[in-house]
């Protein structure tokens, strides 16, 4: 174990948790609205994640680009992100609603267990992974590089390069958009009502199918995004790639509070920087056991999270 | 438990009637002719039941008996008990990683590795299932997922339990009542694997019968009511969930011993996902439910060679289906209402 290399690759390997922790963010609020309305882990919204990568890639596909391009100039380069991030963000939504239509809304109104909703949405999630390994032929599928990704400034062992500034610039606007519908719009007020009693917000109104679809909605627009993003700064996707990502999102969500919109924040960049720093120290087939550890870790001495469940009343 | 009735034909309550109205004699005999039945497959020849590709014998091993073995143990901890373990293929894996290094680096035989490779998977029980089992079923069940997947890990990373390249010639079990255990001729394995099966089948009754039985019952269906009503929970959990591993590490160890290489690859989430499909299939609670399930499940891909393929595929698909529309699978669990209903 070499501790020395935190040291001189400080303010490097902080830019580079801060970036995936934004990806992660992403996903993990994916999981925790829905957790806020339904009291459920959507064991399939890793897939939703990987649809969207999937869309990224076959929408840049379209444009004929193979392997290693001349870099894009910025402005053609945001427009095409522009293109393939909306496209995501709509495939990975519908997935999503879809997704609860089939897997979920059926056992919900039959009022079954957690263990029958836990099992169709496992299988759901298989199923995903399959098909898209099928069609993907268990391929690594890599994305060509459109923009420039030398570091454009310098500061001791800082280095900002164009796809970095582009996943945290973006990341930053979706986080205050999504702050925006949560807290000023009638679809966000319904959400917090459903998290907090969903039998009171009946009596007062609400159709909670209908705040559960749209949930699942926002989350799967959200996953599209954030499956753009990841496209853009790590090149590569693959059928199960959901998987790290989803867990990783998960342990996330789940260190800041599950159902606590703001705590999934907070917990992927906490997560996304711890991952960095451990990577660098123990090597990177060890980062994915210390996320499981860090999982079990908070699950078993502080399960409500760093932050608690904030979105609704704590419930048993 | 959900309470809708997805179908009025209920397999397992017909062949209940039946078997009640048997005596005791025709007990005897039905279950005599039906363990000759399994012990005679592999000499049957029979090309209606034959599988194209790989030959019938070896398919008798693996997947049928040893998913049923599996899925036998999986069903203690997730039928019984009603705890989701995503996690099964870690027990296995132990199991099988047990024996290969035992059988290698000492002088003990297969037969007196099986202890140990029970003992490790069970104790390995205790290390995640004492802390986890504390928490809530979907917490449970990430964690279960997350150590399947540390176990496979830890196995890839360490140089010394032979790394991403896995632990190459394995030996065999050795002779037994005059029985040899080659490379070549799967058979020997799958008495063994039944037999074995068959022990655990006898074992797994027994203890439904009595007081864990009814406490895993219990926990299933409500845990905070079997929590007022005085039963111990967490203790009545760790059993389930040990004897779980138990069989699961017992069945690795054959499995070791019979394909003579493993490799981390052999262990992924996917056959947990199998073995949890095979239980969710057949129907969870039942021991007869899950092995036709298995059975099934396992026999399926391989006589249908084009199906075997998209297997993942049609599993996750029918697990799906299975629990929107028949939740209680194919052939459900005795429910006590019914034997109510039937006393009055």
């Amino acid at each position: 174990m070499d501790f020395s290399i935190i040291i001189t690759n400080f303010w490097s390997l902080a830019l580079d948790g801060v970036v995936v922790g934004a990806i992660y963010a992403l996903v993990s609020l994916g999981y925790t609205l829905v957790y806020g309305v339904l009291r459920l882990i959507n064991f399939a919204h890793s897939e939703i994640f990987m649809i969207g990568t999937m869309v990224v890639y076959f929408v840049v596909g379209l444009f004929g680009f193979t392997g290693y391009e001349d870099p894009l100039p910025l402005h053609k380069f945001i427009g095409i992100f522009l293109l393939f991030a909306v496209s995501a963000a709509l495939v990975s939504g519908l997935c999503a609603v879809i997704l609860e239509f089939v897997a979920y809304r059926r056992l919900r109104n039959m009022g079954a267990s957690r263990l029958s909703s836990l099992i169709s949405a496992i299988g759901a999630s298989f199923f995903l992974v399959e098909v898209f390994r099928k069609i993907s032929d268990s391929k690594n599928l890599d994305f060509p590089r459109l923009i420039n990704k030398d570091p454009f400034f310098t500061w001791g062992t800082l280095y900002l390069s164009a796809d970095k500034v582009l996943v945290i610039v973006g990341a930053t606007i979706i986080f205050i958009i999504l702050n925006a519908i949560i807290h000023k719009t009638k679809l966000g007020l319904g959400i917090r009502a459903v998290s907090q009693d969903e039998r009171t917000s009946i009596l007062m109104g609400v159709n909670v199918n209908r705040i559960i679809t749209y949930t699942f909605l926002l989350g799967g627009v959200l996953a599209g995004v954030g499956s753009a993003f990841y496209m853009v700064f790590y090149e590569t996707t693959k059928a199960n790639v959901g998987f790290l990502v989803g867990i990783s999102a998960f342990t996330a969500a789940v260190l800041g509070g599950i159902g606590n919109v703001k705590g999934a924040l907070y917990g992927s960049f906490a997560l996304g920087l711890i991952q960095q720093y451990t990577a660098a120290v123990l090597g990177y087939n060890w980062r994915d056991v210390v996320t499981f550890v860090i999982l079990v870790f908070v699950l078993l001495v502080k399960p409500t999270g760093l932050f608690g469940e904030a979105l609704q009343k704590a419930r048993v | 438990m959900s309470k809708v009735n997805a179908s009025t034909f209920n397999l397992r309550d017909r062949f209940g009637d039946w078997w009640d109205g048997t005596s005791k004699l025709q007990r005897s005999i039905f279950r005599v002719v039906l363990i000759g039945f399994f012990y005679a497959l592999p000499l049957l020849n029979n090309p209606i039941i034959d599988t194209p590709e790989t030959s019938f014998t070896s398919v008798l091993f693996y997947p049928l008996v040893m998913f049923s073995l599996m899925a036998v143990g999986l069903n203690v901890v997730v039928g019984k008990s009603g705890i989701l373990d995503l996690g099964y293929v870690a027990f296995f894996a132990i199991g099988a990683y047990t024996h290969a290094l035992l059988s290698l680096h000492t002088a003990l035989n297969f037969w007196e590795i099986i202890p140990f490779a029970m003992g490790f998977a069970m104790l390995a029980g205790v290390i995640l299932g004492l802390p986890a089992l504390r928490l809530r079923g979907d917490y449970l069940a990430i964690i279960t997922l997350g150590f399947g997947e540390i176990v496979r890990i830890v196995a890839i990373n360490i140089e010394a339990i032979g790394g991403a390249a896995g632990i190459t010639d394995i030996p065999g079990p050795t002779s037994v009542f005059g029985v040899e255990f080659t490379v070549m001729d799967p058979r020997p394995y799958y008495w063994l694997t039944l037999t074995l099966l068959l022990l655990v089948i006898w074992g797994v009754i027994r203890l439904s019968h009595r007081k864990p039985g009814r406490a895993w019952e219990a926990i299933r269906e409500d845990e905070d009511v079997a929590e007022f009503m005085g039963v111990a929970t967490l203790k009545y959990k760790l059993w389930a969930f040990i004897i779980g591993g138990a069989v699961g590490g017992l069945a690795g160890a054959v499995y070791a011993s019979q394909i003579r290489s493993i490799q981390p690859e052999l262990f992924t989430l996917n056959l947990s996902i199998m073995i949890l499909a095979c239980v969710v299939f057949g129907g969870m609670g039942n021991i007869w439910g899950v092995i036709l399930g298995a059975v099934m499940l396992g026999y399926i891909p391989e006589k249908l060679r084009f199906l075997s393929d998209y297997r993942i595929i049609f599993f996750g698909l029918l697990m799906v289906v299975m629990m929107n529309l028949r939740p209680n699978g194919l052939v459900p669990r005795k429910k006590r209402e019914h034997v109510r209903e039937k006393q009055q």
